[in-house]
């Protein structure tokens, strides 16, 4: 025990100085910048959108941004911006809900069967290849068509299929931990397996799985909004991105603006989320 | 090259692979709402009708022996009767398959034209402003759904300025090169990030990496270094880059199609949904499947064959 808490002692100046180096980077700090501001909207709509989303004005029908509509309105009158805004719920909703399942039952799986490895490993490993043979998208649909288009629906096809992915770079890196002689020591003391996997082996072999989950979340945006777009995801009149664009895809010619300022929020958020990512890893990266 | 029996191995690897990814359509197709045979014969369908669909089907068999129907039968090349096209399923793929290849491979050589230079030029420039500037643009265009890249272009570059269509195939190579310019493009913009990426710090690994020092010591002129050595080693982990982010393309295609209305195998996978046509479904998804595969084993034979230190593991 007094080994770890000199090694904790000399760890802290070193963390210090990698934390100041990773605040240092303005891509980091712009990234967590974005993503605060996201939140914000996400959970305090009301507060910035100045009408109701759904509120419906068929006087003021596709008008150009003004200053009382900043971002115009649509082709049943309402206002863009509040609908952009109150879509931010929604996508940010997406970014956890849509990986943070998937993370979990991915590291529990990736730590057992790399811990354990026999058949369950050979299985997992045939499982892993089937669904990676698979285009993400494809199998993603294919889970909607079953359970039908909506929300919900897609969180659980997304979750269905992403796990594989966070489970395979969690075996590996399981895998790789237990060459280190603290595994080994853990062993020797006799300490039982689920103390090693969940006490020893899983705070040291997670931080990759964190910085892919940064990534991810972008990525969750990116799909939860094409699927949107598609007609497979949130349902209109529900506020969101993708389904922003595509209401106002019909009218692209004219409203362009419609389209163009969802697909900036989707982009925003979707570099806010990698920036965090590519920060992260520079922070948590062992230095090479 | 890889030898014969490497590649055997190679296929055997592949059969249980295959026999999980047919379980994994068997079970998907299984859990669709709705009757199979209503979908087939219509609401208006009596029952006797029905029971006799459901029985050349084989849906009143156990699970195993359906399961046992479906893989012959797909072996064999069977893989039913489309409900929206009335005709053979694999008549229909192969009828569209063409398009997506060829989409497909025009993003490919689209997204090489524009990430290789850029690569070359970043990673030479490392750390000053071309570098910055190019790595910026790609960041911000990773993080741009495929399908809102499609719809701006289709805006400006079809719609306002009329220079390409706004959607269709065209007959004919070249009009098939005219017609899917953007389409192309709009999947390129997003392969090529991810190639821009690797391959800038694959180049710069290669120029730090002692033979190459060694090459420069030795007087070798910067040209041929570049060519010899940087590039041969670049391409190699380009291509399989390329080949097994193959999915990631696949999945572009699919909504690139849709934006575009070009008639490939992703949009028809997106009427199949929606016209709930489960044996067009079940065909489209195991296509997906073994081309994504297919791609998989020449990416490996393909680094094997370039990269020696690949056929001792």
């Amino acid at each position: 025990m007094s080994e770890v808490t000199v090694n904790t002692t000399s760890n802290a100046p070193k963390r210090m100085t990698r934390a100041r180096l990773a605040l240092a980077k303005p891509g980091f700090l712009l990234g967590c910048a974005i993503i605060g501001i996201s939140t914000l909207l996400a959970l305090f709509p009301q507060v910035f959108a100045p009408y109701d989303p759904n509120f419906i004005d068929y006087l003021a029908v596709r008008q150009p941004p003004s200053w009382a509509h900043p971002f115009g309105t649509d082709s049943l009158g309402r206002d863009a911006f509040s609908r952009v805004i109150h879509a931010y719920s929604v996508n940010m909703q997406m970014a956890v809900l849509a990986t943070v399942f998937a993370l979990v039952i991915g590291v529990v799986v990736g730590a057992l069967v790399g811990y354990y490895r026999g058949i369950a490993d050979m299985i997992f490993g045939r499982v892993v290849d089937a669904v990676i043979t698979f285009p993400f998208l494809v199998l993603v649909i294919a889970v909607v068509a079953v359970l039908g288009p909506g929300l919900i629906n897609m969180y659980i096809a997304i979750t269905m299929v992403g796990w594989v992915y966070y489970a395979r770079l969690m075996r590996a890196e399981v895998i790789a931990q237990m060459g280190n002689d603290y595994a080994a020591a853990g062993l020797v003391m006799g300490y039982s397996d689920r103390r090693i996997i969940f006490r020893h082996l899983l705070p040291n072999a997670i931080t990759p799985v964190v910085i892919y989950w940064m990534t991810d979340m972008a990525l969750a945006i990116l799909l939860g909004s094409s699927l949107g777009y598609l007609g497979l995801g949130a349902q209109p009149p529900q506020a969101e991105w993708g389904v922003l664009i595509a209401e106002g895809r019909n009218f692209i010619t004219t409203a362009w603006w419609l389209s163009l300022m969802p697909g900036i929020a989707i982009v925003l958020t979707g570099l806010g989320f990698s920036l965090i990512g590519d920060g992260l890893a520079d922070l948590l990266r062992p230095r090479g | 090259m890889a030898s014969i029996q490497y590649i055997l191995k190679r296929l055997a690897l592949m059969v249980p692979t295959f026999f999980l990814v047919m379980v994994i359509i068997f079970l998907l197709v299984r859990f669709l709402p709705g009757d199979p045979a209503t979908a087939i014969a219509g609401d208006r369908a009596s029952d006797a009708d029905l029971a006799a669909i459901r029985d050349r089907l084989g849906l009143n068999e156990p699970m195993w022996v359906q399961f046992w129907l479906f893989l012959t039968n797909t072996l064999q090349g069977d893989l039913g009767r489309s409900i929206l096209m009335r005709t053979e399923v694999v008549d229909v793929i192969f009828d569209r398959l063409p398009t997506t290849a060829f989409l497909t491979l025009y993003a490919v050589g689209l997204s090489i034209a524009i990430a290789g230079p850029l690569a070359f030029v970043a990673a030479l420039n490392r750390g000053r402003w071309p570098d910055n500037l190019i790595r910026t643009v790609f960041q911000v265009g990773l993080s741009m759904p495929v399908f809102y890249i499609g719809l701006v272009l289709l805006t400006f570059l079809g719609a306002q300025l009329r220079w390409f269509p706004v959607g269709g195939y065209g007959e004919g190579f070249w009009s098939h090169m005219y017609h899917l310019f953007l389409p192309s493009v709009t999947v390129a913009l997003y392969t090529s990030a991810i190639i821009m990426r690797n391959l800038r710090s694959a180049i710069i690994e290669v120029l730090d990496a002692e033979y190459v020092q060694f090459a420069r010591a030795k007087g070798l002129p910067d040209r041929l270094i570049l060519g010899r050595h940087v590039l041969r080693n670049a391409l190699i982990s380009t291509v399989t880059l390329l080949g097994l982010s193959i999915g990631n393309l696949m999945s572009g295609t699919l909504v690139t199609e849709t934006v575009f209305a070009v008639p490939g195998l992703g949009r028809l996978m997106l009427e199949a949904i929606f016209a709930r046509d489960y044996p067009l479904i079940q065909g489209l998804t195991l296509t997906f499947a073994v081309l994504v595969s297919l791609v998989f084993l020449l990416t490996d034979l393909f680094q094997s064959s370039l990269d020696p230190r690949m056929r001792l593991s």
